[in-house]
């Protein structure tokens, strides 16, 4: 399992240490509430300079395993290690992380100017060198000219930023954000994901970055790390975890997938009428088992004689969904637009796999757990 | 909403024009500053002075104790502490002046106090050490049991409003405990206690009930001297000091409750 | 105001999502914090026990409830109670009257006077009793002098702070302007509104602020005093030269009253808001 769920960044070698960002290991980290176990026996390697996203629904742990790599909560039993070192005893003061919050982190006594400063005034530099300091990364985030701004006059995107700002100032050598975009509206979400995403490529830090919304953890990170009840499902980059999911879960959480009963001998399945191979990298099921498919693995055509029909169809601009009833099973499929025009609900169609294998997971009734 | 605004316009504002007119007549009615003259000599500066330094020990002590009492209820966990304390505090900051004087009468009373006795008995009668519940440290004393309640009521949304996630800012860029304290925590809770001593400030300003029937009238208070001027223990010929001691307290008041108004406006601007 | 502090103590900890509630303080902390609420608890339970002590004991110091079961019997006491109780209904009606519809006028129709509101609730602290009392005694015609209910008109003043606030509060709480729009649409006139929407969620707000008033003039002593009406606060200082265990009784006895009071209104307003937040499907 282990190797599994720790596939290193692709390219990069475990001893390849960057002068920007610091390497840092989780290994082993349980923590509970009272009986809710809410890491359980996390380990994990992140790289230098490495973006890696924390993704799953609410209560999977990835915040708890962010809070105790800060140091804010200690692991029952765990350690981890920064460049090697153990700082699993080090107090949040003296790790050198810098931690951007979800929201309303600012001090709001002060100027946005003393705001990024902070954590340089508490390094004890002179006050010149940390106002210089702190310009400079105020317009490094584009608020150079908010200077003397107080957090309360600012929009929660241009808090953010500060917030970022502030967290680059100490210049550490691991980024944490914690949601940091979940309170801010679409558009400003969106352009803040960019800017978050080529700094960090320009700075080389080592950045986790906690999130619920999977479109941000695709788009931005090196690797998504996919979590549920506290541990971790499967690490791996956005397309390998979008196009080959190893577990159920991660294959419903990432993108849509439709389950589909068959028979499984190990090594293929019939599904359709179809003999198709099974997926490797997974475990290895046997008899009745679920075959999870996502709706551009699937193709129709439409033939009167098919074993399904056309219950739902939903326009999505180059493609159109429809659902197709095969049996009790709705499967949903993706098809380009100018063929689905022609499809018409209640339509008979012939399913297929066009996928080159399909991946088939233990008949167990897993759902995702619905976000709060 | 008009009948709202002509009640308390008639309500508040008749008692005080007949106030103000009457702090410039004579008993006869004449125009004269006479009584103004009067205020600001002799035994009713006295009082003045009595009254704003009882102000000011029941309002500064009171409430920087009150901050540190109201810290410690709200980081308990307990449930059942916080539940007691916030009915306790509404029920004692409420606490009717003369009931407040029975029990500590009751309690620290110089012969047949509760507690007097309790305290004799192993040698440490707070009477035998100079302390007077009758005079004016004595009245200070019995003040801050409603005072220091009222403190921890009005600081406590404050304390609330301090976000978890300022300190953990704090700390994750270095400050320790006290750093946090110094540079975060108290300037954020400034306005708010500022803006609760001098609620404290004028609540113990105002007070009458407590002192009058505590004190008997020996203790020189403002408040107290306008209570003998109603109830006939007045000096012929001052009639109407009275009403000039009365305006004096609505200006002491009125600089007070807006200095308190502008903290407050402070105090949300930070701790939305 | 009892339940808006009530509110506080509770929920001040800002838990956001994946945030823990403030979790074991260090031992040192735990041992400060320990001593500061004894020795605030030592003050503040001293007087109430030397009350108790007092007010159960009899003239020969033995215990005895002789002191709170010949309360209704002693000379004065009766007039005094129901003096003040009629004083307190009128009050609080009064009150009610006045302060509900505004509230809620302010909060539906003109969000734009809510700090002059506060500014307004906030004169009655400028003006405390004994200088109201100067102030009316000069000014009230000789027919309401006469009448000890001009006390009640000026009690209103002095308690409309903490009703507007126990009102805001409450009002601020519900959804006014939604329920009231959801209520119109469906055919409710005002009247009606008011009567089947609006107050039954504000129950708490409105007990709390009838306590808060039933507490005031149940406790006002500067005006009733100076204004030559026994009161039941005035009835305990005169009574005091008579018999300090008599007048113990009545004054715990209204300690305890108030107590009791407040405490099922804390205990009603947290059932209101948990049955609401469980409807809303909340945390």
């Amino acid at each position: 399992m282990t190797d599994v769920q720790d596939s290193p960044k692709p390219g990069v070698s475990p001893t390849n240490t960057s002068a920007g960002g610091a390497s840092v290991r989780l290994e082993g980290l349980v923590r509970s509430y009272g009986k809710v176990r809410a890491l359980d026996g996390l380990t994990l390697s992140i790289e230098p300079g490495e973006f890696i996203a924390f993704l799953g629904p609410s209560g999977c742990g990835k915040t708890t395993a962010l809070r105790v790599l800060a140091g804010f909560e200690r692991p029952d039993s765990g350690r981890v290690l920064v460049d090697g070192k153990d700082v699993s005893n080090v107090n949040a003061q003296k790790r050198d992380m810098g931690m951007v919050f979800q929201s309303y982190s600012l001090f709001p006594n002060m100027s946005v100017l003393d705001n990024v400063a902070f954590g340089l005034r508490m390094r004890r530099q002179s006050g010149d060198q940390r106002r210089t300091k702190a310009g400079e990364l105020l317009e490094l985030v584009g608020l150079g000219d908010q200077a003397i701004k107080y957090p309360h006059q600012l929009s929660g995107g241009q808090q953010q930023r500060v917030a970022l700002a502030r967290a680059l100032a100490i210049e550490p050598r691991v980024l944490l954000l914690d949601e940091p975009l979940s309170a801010l509206d679409a558009k400003v979400r969106a352009e803040l994901r960019d800017q978050i995403r080529q700094l960090q490529q320009r700075l080389d830090i080592t950045t986790v970055f906690v999130t619920h919304d999977q479109e941000e953890a695709l788009s931005m990170a090196d690797r998504v790390c996919v979590m549920s009840s506290g541990h971790i499902e499967q690490v791996a980059s956005p397309d390998t975890l979008y196009a080959r999911p190893t577990t159920a879960f991660v294959a419903q959480f990432v993108g849509i997938s439709s389950r589909v009963p068959v028979q499984s001998d190990g090594k293929e399945v019939v599904i359709f009428g179809q003999r198709c191979p099974v997926r490797s990298g997974g475990t290895v099921v046997s008899g009745p088992a679920d075959a999870l498919l996502r709706p551009e693995d699937v193709a129709v055509e439409v033939d009167p004689q098919g074993d399904g029909f056309i219950t739902h169809k939903s326009f999505f601009g180059a493609t159109t969904r429809l659902v197709v009833q095969v049996g009790e099973i709705p499967v949903r499929v993706d098809v380009r637009s100018d063929a689905g025009a022609d499809m018409a609900l209640g339509l008979h169609v012939r399913p297929s796999i066009i996928a080159r294998d399909v991946l088939v997971a233990s008949r167990t009734a897993i759902d995702i757990p619905s976000e709060d | 909403m008009a009948p709202f605004f002509i009640y308390t316009g008639v309500g508040l504002g008749v008692p005080i024009v007949y106030i103000l007119r009457n702090a410039f007549l004579t008993f006869q009615g004449k125009f004269t500053f006479s009584n103004l003259d009067l205020l600001v000599h002799g035994i009713y500066l006295k009082g003045f002075e009595n009254s704003l330094l009882l102000s000011a020990i029941t309002s500064i002590i009171p409430g920087i104790l009150g901050v540190f009492l109201a810290y410690a209820i709200v980081t308990s966990n307990s449930a059942v502490l916080k539940r007691m304390v916030a009915t306790a505090s509404a029920v004692l900051a409420n606490f009717g002046g003369i009931n407040l004087t029975f029990i500590f009468i009751a309690a620290l009373g110089e012969g047949t106090g509760v507690i007097t006795v309790l305290l004799n008995h192993i040698g440490l009668n707070p009477w035998n050490h100079g302390f007077d519940l009758y005079n004016f440290y004595g009245v200070a004393f019995v003040y801050f049991y409603f005072q220091l309640p009222l403190m921890v009521l009005v600081i406590t949304p404050a304390l609330g409003g301090l976000r978890q996630s300022w300190r953990e800012a704090a700390q994750n860029m270095g400050a320790s405990n006290w750093r946090y304290w110094r540079h975060v925590g108290i300037p954020v809770l400034m306005p708010s206690i500022l803006g609760g001593v001098l609620l404290l400030f004028g609540s113990s300003f105002a007070a009458y009930a407590t002192a009058q029937t505590l004190t008997l009238g020996t203790v020189t208070l403002s408040p107290i001297q306008i209570g003998d001027t109603v109830s006939g223990n007045a000096i012929a010929g001052e009639a109407n000091i009275g009403f000039a001691i009365a305006l004096g307290m609505l200006i002491v008041l009125s600089i007070t409750m807006i200095f308190y108004g502008l903290a407050r406006r402070r105090a949300s601007k930070w701790l939305r | 105001m009892v339940t808006v502090a009530e509110s506080y103590f509770f929920e001040n900890e800002e838990v956001g999502p994946g945030e823990t509630p403030v979790k074991r303080r260090r031992k040192k902390y735990r041992i400060w914090r320990l001593v500061v609420l004894v020795i605030a608890g030592l003050y503040f339970l001293a007087p109430l026990y030397a009350g108790f002590r007092f007010a159960l004991q009899n003239d020969s110091g033995k215990f005895s409830f002789w002191a709170f079961s010949s309360l209704p019997s002693e000379q004065g006491f009766s007039a005094a109670f129901f003096l003040s109780m009629r004083l307190a209904i009128f009050t609080a009606l009064v009150e009610l009257i006045l302060m509900v519809p505004t509230a809620i006028f302010v909060h539906l129709r003109l969000p734009k006077l809510r700090p002059v509101m506060d500014f307004v609730t906030i004169l009655p602290i400028v003006v405390p009793p004994i200088v109201l009392i100067v102030g009316v005694l000069g000014s009230a015609p000789l027919f309401l002098k006469e009448s000890p209910y001009l006390l009640s008109i000026f009690y209103v003043v002095l308690a409309m702070p903490f009703v507007y606030r126990s009102l805001d509060a409450g009002l601020s709480a519900i959804d006014l302007r939604t329920l009231v729009e959801a209520s119109r649409s469906l055919g409710g006139s005002w009247i009606r509104t008011l009567w089947s929407v609006i107050m039954p969620n504000l129950r708490a707000a409105l007990l709390s602020a009838t306590a808060l008033t039933l507490a005031l003039v149940f406790g006002e002593y500067t005006m009733a005093n100076l204004d030559g009406w026994t009161t039941m606060p005035v009835w305990i200082a005169q009574f005091q030269q008579s018999d300090a265990h008599v007048t113990l009784a009545a004054s715990m006895a209204l300690l305890v009253g108030t107590w009791l009071l407040l405490s099922l209104i804390v205990a009603a307003d947290r059932s209101q808001s948990r049955r609401r937040s469980r409807k809303a499907g909340t945390r």
